[in-house]
């Protein structure tokens, strides 16, 4: 368990825990919770700067870039020509190759586009990006990604910012099964348990946001998902034991004190 | 001349660089990104590639996201 690292692309991660920068009450609650979560890599989004407004601190004033790898992402493009974009944008603006590809099909489920996700992702990584893609619990679309040349792929738990936990259990182990690349959870956890569950599917890591930033203690529950990932991830390593319908005792049936007579 | 810049219309002079606009729009800082006809300008351009009348500008910057 010593080196037990993630490897995407060229990156190595310490952690299995990727934490999003979005919904904090604060960003001194936001930079709490990152540390408490012992992530090393951190979302953020790109946006259009607002041109009235005279500027104050930034996101990046509150994110220790020496301690945490930035994984820009493509969260509100609806193309994959708005999502290229973005993505060059933010490699101009954060000298990286990681990308979290992101293409929405709709804004109320906030499911990816499939079609125009694999058209970016196709065009991103001939452009030499590390490609991270969001994308449905669909084992096909997530085979697709990889022999695009992604670098992981990234289907949903459940909805973004639902936190309903792991919806598609059965297709998230497919996914897994068949995946040569890092399969990343991302979407859809809600607490504890959630991350144990999915990290004990045998995903290599989770990433999430609104589960931490919307919980009434942010910085605690960062801490309770480190511990989840943590434990999801060993449990699924040591290899549960078999489920049984019936008791299986667990002192020994031998050798019963008895107060009846013989 | 007009360019558009962030979706919105603005006044630049004419065969003004990307730096000069940058100033100009008062976003001439760390932190932020530019593309013109949706084709990143990098740092080291920002000095000889200039704005023509109709161009598209995008200013960027990292906000917080999931």
């Amino acid at each position: 368990m010593t080196d037990d690292v993630l490897r995407i692309g060229a990156h190595e991660l310490s952690s299995r825990l990727i934490v999003g920068t979005g919904k904090y009450p604060s960003m001194e609650v936001m930079r709490e919770a990152h540390a408490a979560s012992g992530a090393s890599m951190v979302t953020i989004a790109i946006r259009r700067i607002n041109l009235d407004n005279a500027e104050g601190k930034t996101l990046l004033d509150f994110i220790d870039r020496s301690r945490y790898a930035i994984l820009p992402n493509t969260a509100g493009c609806y193309s994959a020509k708005d999502a290229v974009l973005t993505a060059r944008l933010a490699r101009e603006l954060l000298e990286t190759d990681l990308i979290k590809l992101e293409v929405i099909g709709d804004a109320q489920t906030l499911h990816p586009d499939a079609r125009e996700t694999l058209a970016a992702a196709e065009e991103l990584v001939n452009d030499g990006f590390t490609v991270l893609p969001y994308i449905g619990d669909d084992p096909i679309a997530c085979k697709q990604l990889e022999e695009l040349g992604c670098a992981a792929v990234m289907p949903l738990a459940a909805p973004i910012g639902s936190g309903l936990g792991v919806c598609n259990p059965y297709s998230i182990r497919i996914i897994k099964e068949r995946a040569k690349v890092p399969v990343i959870v991302d979407a859809g956890v809600g607490t504890a348990s959630d991350a144990a569950i999915a990290m004990e599917l045998g995903v290599d890591a989770l990433l999430m946001n609104t589960g931490i930033a919307r919980a009434a203690d942010p910085v605690l529950m960062a801490s309770a998902m480190k511990h989840a990932v943590v434990a999801g991830r060993r449990a699924f390593l040591a290899g549960r034991m078999e489920k049984r319908l019936y008791a299986s005792a667990s002192s020994p049936m031998q050798n019963l004190i008895s107060t009846q007579t013989p | 001349m007009r360019a558009i810049v962030n979706g919105a219309a603005r006044e630049l002079p004419d065969a003004v660089t990307v730096g000069a606009a940058l100033e100009l729009l008062g976003s001439a800082r760390e932190g932020v990104a530019v593309a013109r006809n949706d084709r990143v300008v990098r740092r080291a351009e920002y000095d000889v590639e200039t704005v023509a009348e109709g161009d598209r500008l995008e200013i960027i910057e990292a906000v917080a996201g999931g």
